[in-house]
């Protein structure tokens, strides 16, 4: 018999997390400038420890102050979509749903674009604001729209996303087509998603929405397996499910707002995530958001890794790299349907 | 145990009950029965605060159902409805162990002591050989019975049964209504059961409550509800009522009757 206990869930977190450094470690001691594995690694460890000593002046910044929140923040943002993702597909009951589903992303794309119009650099924090505000905003009406009698639908929440997300990207096509060269190219390398501008900065200010919006899910983690039963059904075991619906809608979406406002469009992460991690240790949403927040994070900092360092000195949006891996993976899931037919 | 005060309830315009009231009194087993659409299923939900009804009240114990926590109604009143999906494939086990859920509060996970009682309520309804099984390999009766099992892992005082036996064979439909006779005369469990199937109700239940158009037509022991004037005013077609000679009971025949064609030009 398994069933999940506590200490299975433990063991299995601790597993991936010990995961999550080894791909951390890794992707800080490889990069385009060549600085030796084991130093970069000793550089690591040495400012943890608050010391100075390893590598010369350059080496320590490419280490600390460009690879490593870069690694960070992948992470950060691979686990929020991830579990966003997971969130989305249980609540909108919809084996096809991820982080961006309900225009989410839209959102933040027409908020950014909007201020990239504006004349707002790529560095600049007004950006992640006015992509955070495109969110924010698309959250709300989304939700609006996405009620009857005072409930949540899942299949009207469905339409009402998808349908205002479809008419924000008819506004981002129509910015992308009036906009410069200049302004072109940063809007197209946002909308692929990009971590290039990963700073202390930036971790801080997703890092709250994500480690809360997480908790909060794991939180009511078994009463997320019962309402994928059915609505009824949660009720019937004494779930408050508006509640429950509520408080899922608004976790994942803040948390894909907050992704999406620092590093853009990165497609795939929230979708192939959550259903590899079922597909591994089934659907049980108490071991499945550990987990997927956990292999989420190590799939993204080594996806970036390899979108950094693939072509180098040439760095790929991370997104190609996600794609890349991903809709083959998906294309295979399709086929097997092993996933389609557990949800 | 349970008073129902004059409740009314529409989904959009049209009311689905009018003014219906009763009594469930503790160890009873209510049959609740009337025609397609009369709204029996409608009633059932309303038991458990699914939904609202616009008028009236519920009590529960005295306490009124609407000022009651879900958690807390969850404890008191178990329900098996009539057809639950399954989006997951969750075990045997899996799915009994969720009827502990109330009784965890904010718990994430099962203790030992809740594994026990599910094992016990799947020792209860013979479904404990079958625990480590998915519930998509299952038939149809054996999955009521994982129902039935949940809900006694709840440890209700109540039982709501919509259309229990729908889509079960003859053994299966005994074989349930049989154990849920058990649990009402010896755990003492209050059953309420909205069932199609009259002869069966007027044989296991000890009271019948009779549907028409969300009104209360008629209520009572069998003897008094099951009436030839009864069941052919409310359903419309003609019946003939006599004594089933195994249990004493009242019992429907339905009459047949060639009805001519319409002819052809």
């Amino acid at each position: 018999m398994k069933l999940i206990t506590p200490q299975k869930v433990l063991t299995i977190s601790i597993l991936l997390g010990l995961l999550l450094i080894l791909v951390l470690l890794i992707s800080i001691a490889i990069g385009s400038v060549r600085v030796p594995p084991f130093r970069s690694i000793h550089i690591l460890f040495q400012s943890i420890l608050g010391l100075k000593g390893a590598g010369n002046e350059t080496e320590r910044t490419i280490v600390l102050s460009l690879r490593l929140p870069r690694a960070i923040l992948a992470g950060v943002v691979g686990a929020g979509l991830s579990v966003a993702g997971a969130t989305f597909q249980a609540l909108l009951k919809n084996p096809l749903a991820d982080p961006y589903i309900l225009g989410v992303s839209s959102g933040a794309a027409v908020g950014t674009i909007i201020a990239i119009l504006l004349g707002l650099s790529a560095s600049s924090l007004g950006l992640p604001l006015a992509s955070f505000l495109g969110a924010l905003l698309t959250i709300l009406v989304v939700f609006y729209f996405g009620r009857q009698d005072g409930r949540i639908h899942p299949n009207t929440l469905l339409l009402a996303g998808v349908i205002i997300g479809s008419f924000l990207s008819a506004l981002i096509m129509f910015f992308i087509s009036v906009s410069q060269k200049e302004e072109l190219r940063t809007i197209i390398f946002w909308l692929m998603g990009d971590f290039s501008f990963a700073n202390a900065r930036s971790i801080l200010i997703i890092l709250p929405y994500i480690l809360l919006g997480i908790s909060l899910l794991l939180l009511r983690s078994r009463h997320l397996n019962l309402i994928l039963s059915g609505e009824e059904n949660a009720v019937q075991l004494g779930v408050e499910v508006e509640k429950l619906k509520l408080i899922s809608y608004l976790c994942a979406s803040l948390m894909t707002a907050a992704s999406v406002s620092v590093c853009g469009l990165i497609g795939f992460v929230g979708l192939i995530i959550p259903h590899s991690v079922r597909l591994i240790f089934g659907p049980d949403h108490r071991l499945l958001i550990p987990s997927a927040a956990l292999i989420g994070a190590s799939f993204l900092i080594a996806s970036d890794t390899f979108a950094r360092t693939i072509l180098a000195p040439t760095e790929l949006p991370v997104g190609v790299i996600t794609a890349a891996f991903g809709g083959p993976f998906f294309i295979y899931l399709l086929r097997t349907r092993k996933v389609i037919k557990t949800l | 145990m349970i008073e129902v005060h004059s409740i009314s309830f529409r989904y959009h315009d049209d009311w689905v009950l009018r003014d219906v009231s009763f009594r469930v009194e503790r160890g009873e087993f209510v049959g609740v029965i009337g025609p397609n659409g009369s709204g029996k299923t409608t009633l059932l939900k309303i038991l458990y605060r699914l939904l609202s009804p616009q008028s009236g009240e519920i009590r529960f114990e005295l306490v009124p159902l609407k000022k009651m926590d879900r958690a807390d109604i969850a404890k008191k009143i178990a329900v098996v409805a009539q057809e639950t999906h399954l989006l997951f494939p969750f075990s045997v086990l899996e799915t009994v162990l969720t009827g502990r859920s109330p009784h965890l509060g904010s718990l994430m996970f099962e203790s030992d002591k809740d594994l026990e009682m599910a094992k016990k309520a799947m020792e209860w309804t013979k479904m404990l050989p079958f625990s480590g099984r998915r519930m998509d390999e299952l038939s149809g009766g054996e999955r009521k019975r994982v129902f039935i099992a949940r809900a006694l892992a709840q440890e209700p005082e109540v039982i709501l049964l919509d259309e229990p036996t729908a889509n079960l064979d003859i053994h299966h439909q005994i074989d349930f209504l049989n154990l849920i006779l058990t649990l009402n005369q010896e755990r003492g469990l209050t059953i309420v059961m909205a069932s199609h199937d009259m002869n069966t109700a007027s044989d296991f239940c000890d009271r019948l409550i009779l549907l028409q158009e969300g009104r209360v037509y008629k209520m009572g022991t069998p003897e008094e509800v099951i009436t030839k004037e009864n069941i052919e005013k409310v359903y419309g077609c003609e019946v003939e009522v006599d004594q089933n000679p195994f249990s004493g009971k009242p019992r429907i025949n339905l009459l047949k009757k060639k009805t001519p064609l319409p002819s052809s030009p």
